[in-house]
């Protein structure tokens, strides 16, 4: 084993201009260029992209799925910002 | 593939399952039925975790190890095209080992730790690649029958309950198909030479066809994890139902070659649809995942020279990587 594992860092790709970047999966690598060159052999080797994001996995902030009820709770109950809450009487049209 | 399930059983088990609360499995439950995904950080049962960890593993180090009968005719191709085909094949199937360690790490287990349950013997990996590979055929026959035997058991892995598991399976089966082709070209255009190169497709086929039905694993009625990994979606096919659609599509291909399936009891049952096909030598198997088949001390010999050889460039990369850091920082 070596003694330290390299960082992880997670992969993003856009497949091509237009489109956001996706998350791809996650390779190992000494220091950031590195990183980007692993992640170019492991997840573009048909083509699969035009550009690449990789960040440090440990940089990243998710939200807890544990906490997840409650942290997009507020949302929940805003029905009303949904275009299907209102009803459209019968002759009109282009609305 | 890959996924035998052959691994000896977790003592660690009723410990950390003793704190699981059953209304916390009933619901997990409920979203495995619902056909939910389940994500990296939500909370799953021990012994979900450690089933996904230990097929997850065993699944990437066969891609590992799979590299080496590959690589034995690397330099012994026919052909540059032949050559540059086996190269980016063999790349691939690194590149899918690396796709599920990184689905493995999700689950909390580092890549480190998998490679060195890998070398120490710990975790398996699939029983195939202890087979050697004579020929130029046999390279064929791994693409044709091995990957093919793969495909079968990898597409319904696509389906799986653990979100970047079956998104890692996806990617791969995408791959897998190259692979598979490139296995029946080889032996294609063999089985189109001279009588000697049909020979040896033939060899091939005849030395490959049983120990890749034995890739599915044990049968139904002696599979371990089966009935859970069921529940848990994990699997969605038992292993003979895999093993039955993995002959019943092959053995037409092997009509097409011209060349015999070696089983003297194959044969079309027009009632069912289906091949029945005689029975599978299980002694061999059993020998095979304990560590008698005969390339099992080779396969791992090389793979831990490998890893041997390769440590002063991780840590040459690590402290370049280090140095750069404090001079930035300067």
């Amino acid at each position: 084993m070596s003694k330290k594992e390299w960082p992880l860092y997670e992969v993003f790709i856009r497949s091509k201009s237009g489109l956001s970047h996706r998350h791809a999966g996650s390779i190992h690598a000494a220091d950031d260029q590195m990183a980007l060159d692993h992640a170019r052999d492991t997840y573009t080797r048909r083509s699969e992209g035009v550009s690449i994001w990789v960040v440090r996995s440990s940089q990243i902030i998710a939200s807890d799925p544990a906490e997840a009820a409650a942290f997009f709770e507020p949302a929940e109950d805003k029905i009303y910002r949904h275009p299907t809450f209102y009803e459209i009487p019968d002759g009109v049209e282009n609305l | 593939m890959y996924t035998q399930g052959l691994d000896q059983k977790d003592k660690s088990a009723p410990k950390r399952d003793a704190m699981e609360a059953p209304e916390q499995l009933e619901a997990f439950q409920a979203r495995i039925d619902g056909e939910e995904k389940i994500e990296a950080k939500d909370w799953m049962p021990e012994a979900y975790r450690r089933t996904l960890i230990r097929q997850i593993s065993q699944h990437a180090h066969s891609e590992i190890i799979g590299m080496q009968p590959e690589g034995n005719w690397l330099t012994r191709a026919p052909t540059l095209k032949r050559k540059a085909i086996l190269l980016a094949k063999i790349q691939d199937e690194a590149g899918h080992g690396l796709y599920l360690y990184s689905a493995g790490e999700t689950l909390g287990v580092s890549r480190d730790q998998m490679v060195a349950d890998l070398l120490s013997g710990k975790a398996k990996y699939s029983s195939i690649f202890n087979y050697p590979t004579l020929t130029w055929a046999d390279i064929g026959a791994i693409g044709w029958l091995v990957d093919g035997a793969a495909i079968m058991n990898q597409i319904p892995l696509c389906r799986c309950s653990y979100g970047p598991y079956s998104r890692a399976m996806v990617r791969i089966c995408k791959e897998e198909s190259f692979h598979q082709r490139q296995g029946f070209d080889i032996l294609r255009v063999l089985c189109e030479g001279s009588r000697e190169q049909k020979a040896m497709a033939q060899d091939a086929l005849d030395r490959w066809w049983w120990p890749s039905l034995m890739m599915f694993g044990p049968s139904d009625a002696e599979s371990k994890h089966s009935a859970q990994s069921m529940a848990w979606k994990i699997k969605r096919f038992s292993n003979d139902e895999l093993r039955q659609k993995f002959v019943d599509v092959t053995v037409p291909q092997a009509d097409f070659l011209g060349l015999k399936v070696p089983d003297d009891d194959l044969e079309f049952d027009k009632e069912t649809g289906h091949y029945r096909f005689g029975e599978i030598d299980w002694q061999e198997f059993i020998e095979v995942i304990q560590g008698n088949g005969p390339c099992n001390k080779q396969r791992m010999a090389k793979r831990r020279t490998a890893h041997d050889d390769g440590a002063w460039v991780r840590e040459a990369a690590q402290a370049y990587a280090g140095k750069q850091a404090a001079k930035h920082a300067a």
